[in-house]
C-alpha cells in the first residue's frame, strides 16, 4: 500500500471557502449571484409555521366529535384572535351556551369529525440566515439559501462549542505552547476573538466571558471543564447549540497540547484582521469541524491548485493523536506493508515517523496518525 | 440472480467508525473466509463518500490476497479467472444508521411493539410518542417538529378496537409536518401498522405530508404481535428513502448484487440462526463505536416460544459516544475496573480525546486497559436496557388462579433470565479485535455477570454483519463460514449465585478433562479460576458450598452437567452474584483487579 487514507484538518493559508447559508425551510432568497455580501447581511429569510395548540372541542362543548362542524364558529385557515369564540353551542332558549375561546392569536388549522379535536396555529415565527463571511454570492439553491464564496486563511479545529461569532483577531501568548491564564485576558479583549498556545484554564475561560471576548482559539482545554462552563456534559460530539456568548475552537483536543506551529503562526499573520469563527462540531453523520475563516484581500492566486488529495505518503507531515505520542508533529519515514504487533498486544498498519527535534523514528498505528492539510 | 455456482463473495460492512471488507472463497467444496481489510469511514472531509472507505478497505483485502478485485473505482464482478468476485454485499451503520420515530397508542403496549418492531428491523429509536405518555399534546407535536427522523412508524389499536385515538395521533403528526434527516426534497416516509379500520382517516391525514405506506397491524389483538410485515417494511424503505439520500449511497447501491442492510438487522439475523440451529438461549451483544446492541432470544415461560428481542443503546458506544458512557456510568463505576490509579482530569480527557478522534487505537497497554474499563461499563448499561425491554406483552388478560393471588406476577416480566443463558456471543471491536481473547472473555463475564453455567464466543474479526447479509442471498455459504470462520469457541463460565464471606468455601467443581485428567478443587468466595480445556463436551460436577449459593440447580443443590472449554478455557467465577462487589479502597481495588486479571491470563504481561 503506497499510501493511506486518513482523514486530516485543513490549515491552509489561502483557498477559496464557500459556505452554505441555507434555511431550516423553503423560504425567500434576498441576494442575487454575484452580489457583494458582509458578514451581517441577511441573505435569505422564511416564516417558520407557528406552535400548534390542538384542543378537544368536542370534550369541552359535551359534543359527539362527528357534530362538530355545526358548532365551530370558525371555518378552516381562518384567523382567530386571543379570546374569541371558536366554538359554541346553542344552549337552552340561547341560555347556557358552552363556549371554547381561543388560547392564541393565529389561524384554525383544521378540525376533525373523528377525534373532536381542532389544531390551532400560532402566528408564523420569522427566520433569517446572514452571509456569517464576507463574500461574493456564488450561488443560489432554490427557495432555501445560497452559497457565498470568499478568499481566506482557512483553519479547522478538532472540538469546539458556541455558535457563529465574529471578531477582530488577537494573539495573547507569544508562543504556541504557552497556556491562556487569567491575567492575559483584560478589557481590550472585549469583541475579540482571542488565540492563545497550548490550554486555556478555566478561570481564564470564565474571565473572558465576563469581558465579553467573541471567541477563543487555542490548542487544548481540559474536558472536564466543559460540563462547569455549559452545565451539562458533552456525551455525544454535537455542539454548536450552547448557549454561551464566547464560542470555544480547540485546534488540538482535550489537555495541554501545544498548537501546531503553522496553526499559529497563520493566526498570527492575521492579527488585527475580522474573522468568522464557528464552534459547531458533529463528529457522526455528516461530520462538521469548528472553523476559522479569515476573509483576505488580494489578487494572488490560490496556494495550490485544487488537488485530489491522496493521502499519507513518505515524507507526509503528520500530527499524533493519542498517547504516549499525544500532539507531537512529525514526518513519515516508512510505511511497512506488514501488520505489526504493538504494546498493547494488538495487531495494526503501522508508520515509521521521525519526530519531534529529537528526529527519533517511532513506529504507530496508522489510524494515531492525523494529516495536516495546508495546502 | 442466476442460480450459478458462486466462487467468491465480497462483503463490506461500513460502521460509524470503520468499514470493514471480508473475502470468501469456496476452496475444495466449502466456502471459507480468506482474509479482511478495513479502513475508516469516509463519511468525514475531505470524502464525504462512503464508497471511498469501502474501496480502501477492498484494496487492502486485494494486497493481502495478492488477487487483483478492482478495476480503477469499481469492484469486478462476477469473477473472470483470478480476478474479481462472484458477489458484492454490503451492510452499513455508518451515518448515523436508521434514526426512526414511532407513536402508538398505549405506550406499555401498542408504542412498546412498534418500537419492538423499529429495534427488529435494525434502527435507531429517537422518540416513542404515546397517547400516555406524560407530555401534554403541544410537547408532543413540538417534539415530533424537532425531531428529524428517517421514517415514523405510527401504530395503535387492535383490529376490533375504536379508531378515534390513532387518528388523533396523526392528526398530531399532521399538524407537525416532521422533516425528513436527509434532504428536503423527499417526503417522510411512515408506515402506519395499526387498526386496519383507521387506515382511511390515517391516509386522509397522511398522504399529502408524507409518503404514507400501510401494513397489516403489528398489534392486531392484545394478546398477539405481528411484526413482520412492519419490519419488512423498513427496511424496503431504508433502501428506497434514506440509503438513497447518504452520502455516496446511490455509488453504493449501484455497485452491491444484494439490498443493503442496516448493520443490526443482519446481525440480529445471524444471531437467531445460532438459537435456532442449536435450540439454545443467546444473549448476542454488538459493541461499535456510536451505539451498543444487545440481542437475545429466550422462552417466553407461558407461551413457551423462543421471542428475539433487541435493543440498541444509542449513544452508548467506544468512540463518537464515549463520553457519554462516562456521563451515564459515571467516573466511578469506570474507574472500578482500572487496574491502576489514574488521575480523574486525566481519565476524562482521553476519553475526551477518543470521542473527537474516533478512528484511533490504543498502542499502549495502559491505553489498551481504560479502553477495556469503558467497554464494561458501556456493554453493562446496554445490557441493563435490554433487561428492561425484553419482556413479555403488556396488557395481556390473564386467568387467574386463588394460589395466583398470593403469588401476583404482572405481565411485562423480563424474559432475560440469566440463570437460563446458554451463549453469550460478543462482536464488535473492542471484544472481536482485543488482543487475546481472555480479555473478550473477561469483559463479557464482568459486563453481564453470567449466572450458572454460561457458554462464551465471540465473534472472530467481527463478520456477523457481512453473513447475515449474505444469509440473504446464500444461506448455505453464511452457515458454512459462520461454524468454521466466524464463531470463536471462547470457553464456559461457571458462576454459582448467593452471598458468602471473604475466605470461605464457595464451590466445589469436578471436571472430566479429555486428556484424561480429573480436575477438582473448592474454590473460596472472591476467587476466579481458569481451566484451560479445548471446545469438546466435559463432564462436570458443581457443588455449592452451602445452601445459600446456587449453581443452577437451585440454592444448595449439586449440578451435573456438562462443559465446553474452547480458545480460552473454563473460568470458575466465585465472585459471588446478587450482588457482585468490588471493593471500594483503592488499594484494594487495585490488587483486587490484577488478581483476577492473573487467575485467567488476561494480559501478557501475566
Amino acid at each position: 500500500m503506497a499510501h493511506a487514507y486518513v482523514p486530516g484538518l485543513k490549515v491552509v493559508p489561502h483557498t477559496t471557502v464557500k459556505k452554505v447559508r441555507q434555511l431550516p425551510i423553503k423560504g425567500e432568497i434576498l441576494k442575487n449571484v454575484g452580489e457583494k455580501v458582509l458578514a451581517a447581511d441577511e441573505v435569505a429569510k422564511t416564516h417558520l409555521p407557528g406552535n400548534i395548540i390542538p384542543i378537544n372541542i368536542a370534550n369541552k362543548l359535551n359534543i359527539e366529535p362527528v357534530d362538530i362542524k355545526d358548532f365551530m364558529k370558525k371555518e378552516k385557515g381562518n384567523p382567530i384572535k386571543k379570546g374569541e369564540i371558536i366554538a359554541e353551542t346553542n344552549g337552552i332558549f340561547g341560555l347556557f351556551k358552552s363556549v371554547v375561546n381561543a388560547p392564541i392569536d393565529g389561524t384554525l388549522d383544521s378540525f376533525s369529525h373523528i377525534t373532536g379535536q381542532a389544531i390551532l396555529r400560532e402566528n408564523p415565527i420569522p427566520v433569517a440566515v446572514n452571509a456569517y463571511i464576507d463574500g461574493v454570492v456564488d450561488e443560489i439553491i432554490a427557495d432555501e439559501g445560497v452559497v457565498v464564496k470568499t478568499q481566506a486563511a482557512f483553519i479547522q479545529g478538532i472540538f469546539g462549542i458556541g455558535g457563529e461569532r465574529r471578531g477582530e483577531l488577537k494573539i495573547v501568548t507569544s508562543t504556541q505552547d504557552i497556556p491562556i491564564e487569567e491575567e492575559m485576558i483584560d478589557e481590550n479583549c472585549k469583541d475579540k476573538i482571542i488565540v492563545g498556545g497550548s490550554f486555556l484554564t478555566y478561570s481564564a475561560f470564565k474571565k473572558a466571558i465576563k469581558i465579553g471576548v467573541k471567541g477563543i482559539v487555542v490548542g487544548g482545554f481540559n474536558y472536564n471543564d466543559i460540563k462547569k462552563i455549559i452545565g451539562y456534559d458533552i456525551g455525544v460530539a454535537i455542539t454548536g447549540q450552547e448557549d454561551i456568548k464566547t464560542t470555544l475552537i480547540l485546534t488540538e483536543g482535550f489537555g495541554k497540547i501545544h498548537m501546531a506551529r503553522q496553526t499559529f503562526e497563520l493566526l498570527k499573520k492575521y492579527e488585527g484582521d475580522v474573522a468568522s469563527i464557528n464552534g459547531a462540531t458533529q463528529i457522526r453523520a455528516g461530520v462538521i469541524r469548528p472553523e476559522v475563516i479569515i476573509p483576505i484581500k488580494t489578487d494572488q492566486k490560490e496556494d495550490s491548485e485544487k488537488k485530489e488529495i491522496i493521502g499519507m505518503d513518505i515524507g507526509t507531515e503528520v500530527r499524533i493523536i493519542r498517547a504516549p505520542y499525544f500532539g507531537i508533529i512529525g514526518n513519515i519515514t516508512g510505511l511497512p506493508h506488514k501488520l505489526q504487533k504493538l504494546e498493547s498486544g494488538s495487531w495494526a498498519r503501522v508508520a515509521k515517523i521521525k519526530i519531534g527535534e529529537t528526529q527519533k523514528e517511532v513506529l504507530l498505528p496508522r489510524a494515531n496518525l492525523e494529516m495536516i492539510e495546508n495546502k | 440472480m442466476e442460480k450459478k455456482e458462486i466462487r467468491s463473495i465480497l462483503a463490506t460492512d461500513c460502521g460509524s467508525t470503520t468499514t470493514k471488507a471480508i473475502l470468501i472463497e469456496k476452496r475444495e467444496g466449502v466456502y471459507r473466509l480468506i482474509t479482511r481489510g478495513e479502513a475508516p469511514t469516509t463519511v468525514e472531509a475531505p470524502f464525504e463518500d462512503v464508497t471511498r472507505g469501502i474501496l480502501n478497505s477492498v484494496k487492502e483485502v486485494e494486497e493481502l490476497r495478492e488477487r487483483q478485485l478492482l478495476d480503477g473505482d469499481k469492484i469486478i464482478t462476477p469473477q473472470s479467472g483470478d480476478k474479481g468476485v462472484d458477489i458484492y454485499i454490503s451492510t452499513s451503520s455508518a451515518g448515523g444508521g436508521l434514526q426512526m420515530m414511532v407513536a402508538g397508542l398505549v405506550k406499555a403496549m401498542s408504542a412498546e411493539s412498534a418500537e419492538r418492531a423499529a429495534l427488529g428491523a435494525g434502527a435507531i429509536v429517537m422518540d416513542i410518542i404515546a397517547t400516555n405518555d406524560g407530555r401534554l399534546l403541544h410537547e408532543k407535536i413540538s417534539r415530533i417538529r424537532h425531531l428529524r427522523p428517517d421514517m415514523i412508524l405510527l401504530s395503535g389499536g387492535t383490529d376490533q378496537g375504536n379508531i378515534k385515538t390513532v387518528v388523533e395521533l396523526s392528526e398530531l403528526i399532521k399538524a407537525a409536518n416532521p422533516q425528513p434527516r436527509l434532504g428536503m426534497n423527499y417526503k417522510l416516509p411512515v408506515i402506519f401498522a395499526g387498526n386496519k379500520k383507521a387506515s382511511g382517516e390515517i391516509e386522509k391525514n397522511l398522504d399529502k405530508i408524507s409518503a404514507l405506506t400501510v401494513v397489516p397491524n403489528l398489534r392486531p389483538t392484545l394478546e398477539r404481535e405481528n411484526l413482520g410485515p412492519a419490519r419488512d417494511k423498513i427496511h424496503d424503505l431504508f433502501m428506497e428513502h434514506v440509503m438513497a439520500q447518504a452520502p455516496g449511497y446511490k455509488k453504493l447501491m449501484a455497485m452491491t448484487d444484494a439490498p443493503i442492510m442496516p448493520t443490526p438487522g443482519a446481525v440480529g439475523y445471524i444471531m437467531q440462526v445460532i438459537a435456532r440451529n442449536e435450540k439454545i438461549t443467546v444473549v448476542g451483544v454488538d459493541i461499535g463505536g456510536a451505539t451498543t446492541d444487545i440481542f437475545s432470544v429466550f422462552k417466553d415461560l407461558e407461551t413457551k416460544e423462543s421471542v428475539f428481542n433487541r435493543t440498541v443503546s444509542a449513544n452508548l458506544g467506544m468512540s463518537y459516544s464515549i463520553s457519554n458512557v462516562l456521563a451515564e456510568a459515571t467516573l466511578p463505576n469506570i474507574q472500578r475496573w482500572v487496574p491502576f490509579e489514574i488521575d480523574e482530569v486525566d481519565l476524562r480527557n482521553r476519553i475526551g480525546n477518543k470521542m473527537i478522534r474516533p478512528t484511533t487505537i490504543p498502542q499502549s497497554l495502559e491505553e489498551l486497559k481504560l479502553e477495556q474499563a469503558i467497554a464494561r461499563e458501556a456493554l453493562r448499561l446496554s445490557f441493563k436496557q435490554h433487561k428492561s425491554f425484553a419482556v413479555g406483552l403488556k396488557g395481556v388478560q390473564k386467568e387467574r388462579t386463588i394460589s395466583d393471588a398470593f403469588e401476583q406476577t404482572s405481565s411485562g416480566v423480563t424474559l432475560v433470565n440469566m440463570m437460563d443463558l446458554d451463549l453469550m456471543v460478543g462482536s464488535g471491536g473492542v471484544l472481536s479485535h482485543a488482543p487475546k481473547r481472555h480479555q473478550a472473555a473477561k469483559m463479557m463475564i464482568d459486563a453481564f455477570l453470567p449466572e450458572g453455567v454460561t457458554q462464551i464466543a465471540v465473534d472472530s474479526i467481527f463478520m456477523m454483519p457481512h453473513l447475515g447479509v449474505l444469509a440473504s442471498v446464500n444461506e448455505h455459504a453464511a452457515t458454512e463460514v459462520f461454524n468454521k470462520d466466524c464463531l470463536i469457541r471462547l470457553g464456559t463460565c461457571i458462576a454459582p449465585v448467593g452471598k458468602s464471606k471473604p475466605g470461605k468455601d464457595y464451590v466445589k467443581v469436578e471436571l472430566d478433562l479429555p486428556d484424561g485428567t480429573k480436575f477438582k478443587k473448592t474454590l473460596k468466595y472472591g476467587e476466579l479460576l481458569l481451566v484451560e480445556a479445548p471446545y469438546t463436551a466435559i463432564p462436570a460436577v458443581i457443588t455449592p458450598a452451602s445452601r445459600k449459593i446456587d449453581a443452577g440447580s437451585g440454592f444448595g443443590e449439586v449440578v451435573n452437567t456438562k462443559v465446553y472449554g474452547g480458545n480460552v478455557g473454563i473460568i470458575i467465577d466465585a465472585r459471588g452474584r446478587r450482588p457482585f462487589l468490588i471493593p471500594t479502597d483503592p488499594k484494594e481495588r487495585v490488587e483486587k483487579l490484577q488478581e483476577w486479571s492473573k487467575a485467567i491470563k488476561e494480559f501478557d504481561e501475566n
